[in-house]
């Protein structure tokens, strides 16, 4: 049977892939926060997984305001690297696995949660920018990728709680599939940050790092804070932190299992106008 | 009975909900049109005639010839839409961010470099710094 092995954390910052693209990884403000993400290479190489299931967000390339799902999984078998206003990323398509997905899109709708299914669809930064932090610049990504979109853009986004137990319900369906894959679970986006108004370029290190404990320690307890404490503490944009819930929900422990181990944890503020925050979580 | 919307006290904050993008569809969706190459050109051309193209309100217009971002999103766009028009004038996420605060580019850049701006005095409408 399938099962997942680890989940990892991740900002999604588009700058970040500028930098990769543009070669800029060399100066000291990238060297900061690529330096983060040193072990996490080295660690995806010796826990390489079969299919990655990559939760994120798309920002008005895929989704314009004409169809707004939830919840989304792709299930292409390949999807093209989206132009966001700048030209695609010189990056590899990314490969899905269809099978696997129309498996997991069956059973979590059975589950109660209603998926929109998607077998066209381009991938922007959201998707794109966490596989080049953990990948480098590979000629193709290292195996299959299962994209898994959350509206973050339109309020009201899903809550932590909803978004908690998606991940359960993930969990339950990987590990119903027949074929002994080894699959991990990204979670991506945040952290604190807002991009509009007076008030853009807000941080907030003491949440941010509040949240990596209690999303370590106490995920259940976390997955109750309401929208509003995300918008005020953590800027309109620090929202897309809901989605490392579902991550997070699809780990041992939430369903009654043992608790993780912390394999990496890292912090930096500031890529752009963002504090990246990255974990790595095995299940025992 | 109304909706609740706990976030209308988030000081210099306008939450994207869907009254907003009620508001902002036409103009969002001009936006998603400047990811084709072409209508860049186009849109370049001549802002005014692609402009009208689209059935947004004057004022929605304005703002974008103006590139007042704040004014935008007053009016229902939404940043990661705007966005298209930042990048059809080659700026980036951080300069069109900074672009909305009163400060320089410079200005911005350096808060962020030194840790951002500070949460304290941010919380709410009228909060004292």
């Amino acid at each position: 049977m399938a099962h997942i092995s680890a989940s990892v954390y991740t900002s999604h910052v588009p700058a970040v892939g500028a930098a990769l693209d543009l070669g800029k990884t060399g100066e000291p403000y990238w060297q900061a926060v690529f330096k983060g993400y040193d072990f996490s290479r080295q660690w995806l190489k010796d826990h390489k997984p079969d299919v990655i299931f990559l939760v994120y967000n798309d920002h008005a390339n895929a989704f314009s305001l004409d169809i707004i799902p939830t919840f989304a999984i792709g299930t292409a078998p390949e999807f093209a690297v989206a132009d966001e206003g700048w030209g695609p990323r010189p990056v590899p398509k990314v490969i899905g696995h269809p099978k696997l997905a129309a498996h997991i899109a069956q059973s979590v709708i059975q589950d109660d949660f209603d998926l929109t299914i998607v077998n066209k669809m381009d991938l922007d930064h959201g998707l794109t920018v966490p596989l080049s932090l953990m990948c480098g610049q590979p000629k193709a990504w290292p195996c299959p990728v299962i994209p898994f979109a959350v509206n973050v853009v339109q309020y009201p986004v899903p809550s932590g709680r909803r978004c908690y137990m998606l991940g359960k319900a993930i969990r339950k369906a990987i590990e119903s599939y027949d074929e002994p894959l080894k699959v991990q679970v990204w979670g991506t986006g945040g952290m604190s940050h807002q991009l509009q108004g007076p008030r853009a370029g807000l941080i907030n290190k003491e949440w941010d790092k509040a949240f990596l404990d209690r999303l370590i320690a106490e995920p259940e307890k976390l997955a109750a804070m309401p929208h509003i404490d995300y918008v005020r503490e953590a800027g309109s944009e620090g929202i897309e932190l809901v989605m490392w819930l579902i991550a997070r929900g699809a780990m041992e422990d939430a369903s009654g299992g043992k608790p993780p181990s912390v394999r990496h944890r890292f912090y930096h503020v500031p890529a752009s106008n963002t504090a990246v925050g990255h974990l790595i979580l095995e299940n025992s | 009975m109304s909706l609740d919307k706990p976030y209308l006290d988030v000081p210099g904050t306008t939450v994207f909900d869907a009254d907003m993008s009620r508001l902002g569809y036409h103009l969002n969706q001009f936006c998603m049109s400047l990811m084709k190459a072409e209508n860049r050109v186009r849109f370049k051309a001549n802002e005014r005639g692609y402009l009208d193209e689209w059935p947004m309100s004057e004022e929605q217009k304005q703002a974008v010839m103006a590139r007042d971002l704040n004014r935008c999103i007053e009016l229902g766009g939404n940043i990661y839409f705007l966005a298209k028009i930042g990048a059809t004038d080659g700026k980036s996420y951080q300069q069109m961010a900074g672009s909305m605060t009163g400060m320089s580019e410079e200005e911005y850049r350096k808060m962020m470099v030194g840790g951002g701006r500070s949460i304290e005095g941010n919380r709410y409408i009228g909060e004292k710094k």
